[in-house]
């Protein structure tokens, strides 16, 4: 089978090579049956990465370990899950992931946006076709999925790490986000190429956007609780450089999802939005460069392989072109439009913008900085934790305090008496939670009490800002209370949408400051019979059991948990022995306290042969609000991305053609 | 030859085929000229932009101020810029409109 994976894949690379010289040709030349052609170049170019990755995927479920990529990331013995999950657990499959969800959203995208936007869809694809181009290239000629080897009787076996279900859906979440930002790109950048200045590229893209930014922003959650469950350090967070170059285009297209509401309003930063766009998607190559090159070390990354060149120069004609095209396109994308007042909506976006982009570029040059020390000196100079969180305190908690302020500044000008009206009773409700947590004993973290009054500060703003709206609506209308709640916020969805995720970032802080600031932690060494105290729990070790698993041997050390006398059950912490993989891995023992939201924590270090265990046990007040911010988050996202059909009957009114039907049924 | 090389052949005919689809469709078109916007299409585009995010921006004005988020001062003092701006927005519309009409009327009694 693997010749046809080979030829899926080399057909892939002609046919968007093909959208890339054609699809060029067309727009330059204006010819309407070349980008046609093109434009079904880029459409096949999916079905034929779907060939090849049927290919590696029943090689991975037929065992078949002549192909050397399943030899080495599989096993006879490996659930099936894992095998299909493997498929993306190492390099190749990887990439050949990548390449799958660049060349659907491109299908996908083209088609869509081509009802609308047809003389710049023209153009969006030879760019599309390029990018599709550089991943297809190193998938034929530098690291190849379908390479073949005499087949060996059983396959090494997967990492143990990535034995987790939370590895099954990690990185295809964090690859729609990541890959997902080459589509608002590609419009940008055809908007760009066309002179199309107009705002049709971000009305094609404002859906793709938030789609691609909602994906990478559950994979970063999911590859948090991963991390909080398998890599058994007692953290979900760890600013590893992997972990980084997810958060940086995220943060990126966080802060183009803000600036681009100014264009829509005001027709505003024109140049700002492109450029943000533009910076989103550099980042996601960085972030596949980092975790693909092997120039970082890191316990996500690949190992060290030849398609760091490549990829760096993948990225270095990325940003050359998108300055470029910025550059020559500048005349165009100035506006008569300016800030009137440094007191509105569009100054408190932007200043929400600033921070966005300076914490990405602390991040990033923190991030870069073992790189570039070890090319100029020599030798890799990592940066810790103490950088990393510092900037997050400085630059996130004005932007969690910007979270609620942003949205009920009035747009143009608003006057400061105005405001001490509106932010009167959010501002006490602030200030009432900040001296209620300092008389409970919260006052032990600065940062952390700081962001508890900010929070408190912008979930009461969201809280008046429905109360508001529903009391407008029903004394307008008359409406009870939950139809008028349901119809303010479906026919405002992008801004109640919005609001719901800003509550979902509220709740993050508060997790995220809980479990960091306030946590405790104890280590020691038990005998049976023992007990530990930490953070009001009482764990008394019972002694080990051992099991055999699917296809590892199961150690537990069990714990007994009791708090204020009454009795929690048990925990159990320990490792698995995985035989084909020659490894073991940490299992740690989890109890989550749903009604308060903490988890004790507790990791068997080593287990000796005595049958003594050294245990590090934490105990995190608030982290279960980390993973409960993510479904909040996903429900934000749903309600903006839930389609409005007056807002679509209006778009299609506005971009039917003279003496065309409205719905753009006309063909190109 | 194999039979998975085969089937690999017969993939890259079929991507030869859809590629080839518009060619086979229309091997003799009137016109192969893109659909494009020409000048006077794409500024009433941006005027029709212009009206909706000048309308849109009254509509979000009068919402916020009737739900007590912007004061009356601030309400006041915004109000009439953003109905100026509208209006001038659905001006330059109608007198693109107009433009276009006369065109057509033009080139139709030139056809005529």
């Amino acid at each position: 089978m693997a010749e046809l994976g080979r030829a899926a894949l080399i057909v892939t690379l002609g046919l968007a090579l093909y959208a890339l010289v054609a699809g060029g040709a067309a727009a330059t030349l204006g010819r309407r049956r070349l980008a046609l052609s093109a434009r079904n170049a880029l459409v096949a170019a999916f079905f034929s990465t779907v060939v090849a990755t049927a290919v590696l995927v029943a090689g991975f479920v037929r065992n078949d370990f002549s192909l050397a990529y399943v030899a080495d990331h599989s096993s006879r013995e490996l659930p099936l899950p894992y095998k299909i999950s493997a498929f993306w657990g190492g390099q190749e499959g990887s990439l050949l992931l990548w390449l799958l969800v660049l060349t659907g959203y491109s299908a996908l995208a083209i088609w869509i946006a081509g009802k609308r936007a047809r003389d710049l869809v023209v153009w969006v694809t030879p760019v599309l076709g390029a990018i599709a181009v550089g991943f297809t290239w190193l998938l034929v000629a530098v690291s190849s999925p379908f390479d073949t080897i005499p087949a060996p009787a059983d396959g090494s076996g997967l990492n143990p790490s990535l034995q987790n279900p939370y590895m099954v859906a990690h990185p295809v979440f964090l690859y729609l986000g990541y890959v997902g930002l080459a589509v608002p790109f590609a419009f940008a950048m055809g908007a760009l190429l066309s002179g199309r200045t107009d705002e049709r590229w971000i009305v094609a893209t404002r859906r793709w956007t938030i789609v691609a930014w909602t994906a990478l922003g559950i994979g970063q959650l999911l590859g948090a609780h991963w991390a909080y469950q398998e890599v058994g350090w007692g953290g979900y967070y760890a600013w590893d450089p992997v972990e980084n170059a997810a958060l940086m285009p995220w943060l990126a297209a966080t802060a183009f999802l803000h600036s681009v509401m100014i264009q829509e309003k005001r027709g505003m930063l024109r140049v700002w939005n492109v450029t943000l766009v533009s910076l989103a998607f550099c980042l996601s190559l960085f972030g596949t460069f980092l975790t693909r090159s092997g120039v970082v070390s890191s316990i996500h990354s690949f190992t060290q392989s030849g398609i760091g060149p490549w990829f760096l120069a993948f990225i270095v004609m990325a940003v050359v072109f998108s300055v470029t095209m910025i550059w020559l396109r500048l005349p165009q994308l100035r506006t008569s439009a300016r800030l009137e007042s440094l007191v509105s909506r569009e100054a408190t976006f932007l200043y929400n913008n600033l921070l966005l982009v300076a914490l990405c570029l602390t991040i990033l040059w923190g991030t870069a900085w073992p790189i570039l020390s070890e090319a100029v000196r020599g030798e890799a100079v990592v940066v810790g934790r103490p950088y990393y969180d510092f900037f997050l305190r400085i630059f996130g908690l004005p932007l969690l305090l910007l979270m609620g302020i942003g949205p009920l500044v009035a747009w143009r000008r608003a006057s400061l008496r105005g405001l001490g009206r509106v932010f009167m009773w959010p501002a006490a409700i602030a200030l009432a939670t900040g001296v209620l947590l300092i008389l409970l004993g919260s006052g032990s973290s600065i940062p952390g009490l700081v962001a508890y009054t900010f929070s408190a500060f912008v979930l009461a703003t969201i809280g008046m800002e429905f109360a508001r709206g529903t009391a407008a609506r029903r004394a307008l209308t008359g409406e009870g209370i939950p139809t008028a709640f349901g119809r303010l916020v479906g026919r405002n969805r992008r801004r109640y949408g919005g609001y719901v995720v800003h509550a979902s970032i509220v709740l993050l802080a508060i997790g995220v400051a809980g479990s960091s600031a306030y946590d405790s932690v104890v280590e020691g060494r038990l005998a049976r019979g023992d007990s530990l105290a930490v953070g009001g729990y009482t764990l008394t070790y019972r002694g080990l059991t051992e099991r055999e698993g699917a296809n590892a041997t199961e150690v537990r050390a069990v714990l007994d948990v009791r708090r204020g006398g009454d009795s929690l059950g048990t925990v159990q912490a320990g490792k698995n022995a995985y035989s084909v993989e020659q490894q073991v891995s940490n299992e740690v023992g989890i109890r989550s306290d749903l009604l308060t939201g903490e988890d004790l924590f507790v990791i068997a270090e080593q287990v000796n042969d005595d049958g003594t265990v050294f245990f590090r046990v934490f105990v995190k007040p608030l982290v279960n609000l980390i993973w409960l911010a993510g479904l909040v988050f996903v429900l934000g996202s749903l309600i903006t991305l839930w389609p409005d059909a007056r807002e679509e009957r209006r778009l299609a009114t506005r971009y039917a053609r003279q003496g065309e039907p409205a719905d753009g049924t006309a063909t190109t | 030859m194999s039979f998975w090389l085969l089937l690999g052949a017969a993939l890259a005919v079929a991507a030869v085929v859809v590629v080839a689809l518009p060619f086979l469709h229309e091997p003799a078109p009137q016109s192969d000229a893109l659909d494009e916007l020409d000048a006077p299409e794409r500024q009433r585009l941006e005027a029709e932009e212009e009206r909706d995010r000048a309308l849109a921006a009254l509509k979000e004005l009068e919402a916020d101020h009737r739900a007590g988020r912007i004061s009356d001062d601030d309400y006041r003092a915004v109000v009439g810029v953003i109905r100026r701006d509208a209006a001038e927005a659905l001006r330059a519309l109608d007198r693109l409109r107009g433009a276009a009409r006369e065109g057509t009327g033009r080139g139709t009694a030139k056809s005529g």
